[in-house]
């Protein structure tokens, strides 16, 4: 078992992935992380350093279109689903103090 | 006959011939959901109203001749993570409890111009997480086969509407099985395309690089029709691919002979339950008295699949729902000081347990220092997995399986341990990595009664291949009944 993941760690992650954890849920991250992050090492059983990475299995590219608004107007029914609208606009907390 | 027992198919032909119409189709099966709802639990929303409504605007055009197509009255249901215009979807999170999408799915708006008839919207695993529809904030959705077992998932709402009649043909969508799984675990037929054929367009986002809707449905004909009524190029989903084979139908032939199988070893090994191997192993022996040639063989890497599907679809996971903010649409945290601490709260307050810890894993392999060690690796073995079927399919038109290690489990028994639930997804979840398609045919019941499903594999842009050999399967047993 490496003990790779630190209160540290979860503390970061829970930065990075904007979740505000309790100390019971973070005991349990830490736990189900490290289980989860020692079973992926197995990954490491291969040698892979001739393969290149595969996003995508078919050769995508991009798909470019014309900059010509297609759909109707529908802000009405979209700031309908906004917790928060004022003025036709979605209402957000102070960003700047 | 009893409108119920049909097929989706048969109950069209039936509704063209005037025998039944699209109203009573429709009042048919949403009084078999008051009879068996309260058990199965299969749907997060329905509207009664507006689908009889629906149906009787359907019966008009029946009427008039505008609607001819092979599913025109035909009452469906929707994974709840397909956005239906004006009609909630949520997901199966209280993230989502609220939302009414603006538009719908393409795939849906491609069943309703063909004249099915939405009936509502079917549980799941919040946010497509998991393999049993327990993790649903709703609550679970119960087998219709044994209301003590779980129904698979992530579609498990899908697979059991399908089941207990509460439907006439579904769709889900299959990340790393959630089709095919629960379509086993309920006895219904199940496809999983290739990664392209379905516009991804209005289905919310679970791992981008691995969604793919798809069918559920009584028979493999009705997969065929539904099949060949989504299939199609959307310029508004950039992975879409143009194709020119999507006549599906046109496979439903009973012909397997010379059909090379390959029977990867590996799938029939240790932490195979015994009832349903000698289940899987007795359909191929049906295939192969009707002309298939099969073989074993070693497809390899099999062991590395779920740890490098968890790498990648937690990392894509955490990269999607990012727009779960709390600012456009969904839930919000009711108190707060300021944005990040409004961010923070909304999402830890608005997501579930599974998903919360897959986003939380997703946010680390993808971090500074990280990045190379887990997703980039994962992407490296990707391209092996995907090699390995690449030298199997240059060898075999088809390849055969179990769908799951076992049937059902028992509801409550899988969330204490996810890494063990994880580990059913064993026989699946390549197909996605890969791209390729797959399909979940019913092959049996274990002792308990529940239903048994064979799993059938085919390289990318081969679904006539899977529905040509399950439909010969499906008639094979027919017969033998």
């Amino acid at each position: 078992m490496v003990d790779r993941i630190t209160d540290e760690t979860i503390e970061y992650v829970g930065v990075l992935a904007k979740l505000e954890l309790s100390d019971d849920e973070k005991r349990q991250a830490k736990q189900d992380m490290s289980k989860m992050l020692n079973y992926i090492d197995k990954l490491n059983e291969l040698d892979t350093s001739d393969i290149e990475p595969m996003s995508h299995v078919f050769a995508l590219q991009n798909v470019f279109r014309a900059d010509v608004v297609t759909n109707g107007d529908g802000h009405r029914q979209t700031l309908e689903n906004a917790p928060g609208e004022k003025n036709n606009m979605f209402m957000v907390p102070k960003t700047f103090a | 006959m009893d409108i119920l027992s049909y097929s989706a198919v048969e109950l069209a032909a039936a509704i063209q011939s005037g025998t039944v119409t699209a109203v009573e189709a429709m009042e048919a099966v949403l009084s078999q959901i008051d009879r068996v709802e309260k058990d199965v639990h299969a749907y997060v929303t329905i509207d009664k109203t507006a689908a009889m409504k629906a149906a009787t605007v359907t019966h008009e055009k029946i009427k008039t001749g505008e609607l001819t197509g092979p599913l025109a009255g035909v009452p469906m249901a929707l994974k709840d993570n397909l956005c239906t215009s004006g009609l909630r979807t949520t997901c199966a999170s209280k993230m989502l409890e609220n939302f009414i999408p603006t538009f719908s799915a393409q795939a849906v708006l491609a069943l309703e111009k063909a004249g099915a008839v939405l009936i509502g919207k079917t549980n799941m695993d919040e946010f497509a997480m998991g393999s049993t529809t327990e993790t649903s904030v709703y609550g679970e959705t119960r087998n219709p086969h044994n209301t003590a077992h779980v129904p698979g998932g992530s579609s498990g709402g899908s697979a059991a509407a399908v089941a207990a009649q509460e439907c006439f043909f579904a769709l889900g969508s299959d990340t790393g099985g959630s089709i095919r799984q629960p379509a086993s675990f309920c006895g219904v037929v199940g496809l999983k395309p290739t990664y392209g054929t379905v516009s991804r367009y209005g289905l919310i986002a679970y791992g981008s690089s691995l969604d793919q809707i798809g069918p559920l449905t009584k028979n493999v004909t009705d997969c065929a029709t539904v099949l060949e009524l989504i299939a199609s190029y959307d310029a508004k989903d950039s992975t879409s691919i143009q194709r020119k084979d999507t006549t599906f139908t046109s496979a439903l032939i009973e012909d397997v002979k010379g059909l090379k199988i390959g029977m990867p070893r590996d799938y029939f090994g240790e932490g195979l339950d015994k009832e349903v191997k000698e289940s899987v192993l007795a359909a191929a022996k049906v295939l192969e008295k009707k002309g298939a040639i099969l073989e074993e063989f070693d497809l390899s890497l099999v062991d590395y699949a779920i740890p490098a599907y968890y790498t990648i679809a937690a990392a894509e996971a955490s990269s999607n729902l990012e727009r779960f903010d709390g600012i456009k649409y969904g839930y919000r945290t009711a108190e707060f000081e300021g944005l990040h601490n409004m961010y923070k709260k909304t999402r830890s307050e608005g997501f579930g347990p599974e998903v919360k810890r897959r986003i939380m894993l997703g946010s680390f392999v993808l971090s500074s220092g990280y990045y190379d060690a887990y997703y980039l690796k994962a992407l490296k073995v990707k391209a092996m997995i995907k090699k390995a079927f690449d030298a199997a399919f240059a060898r075999y038109d088809v390849i055969l399986s179990p769908v799951a290690p076992s049937t059902a489990p028992r509801l409550g028994e899988s969330l204490s341990d996810p890494l063990k639930m994880y580990l059913g997804d064993i026989y699946t979840i390549s197909v996605n990595l890969a791209g390729i398609c797959g399909i979940s045919v019913p092959c049996g019941r274990d002792t308990k009664g529940l239903p048994i499903g064979m799993q059938l594999i085919a390289d990318s842009f081969q679904e006539k291949k899977l529905l040509r050999a399950a439909y010969t399967y499906e008639h094979a047993q027919k017969g033998a009944e």
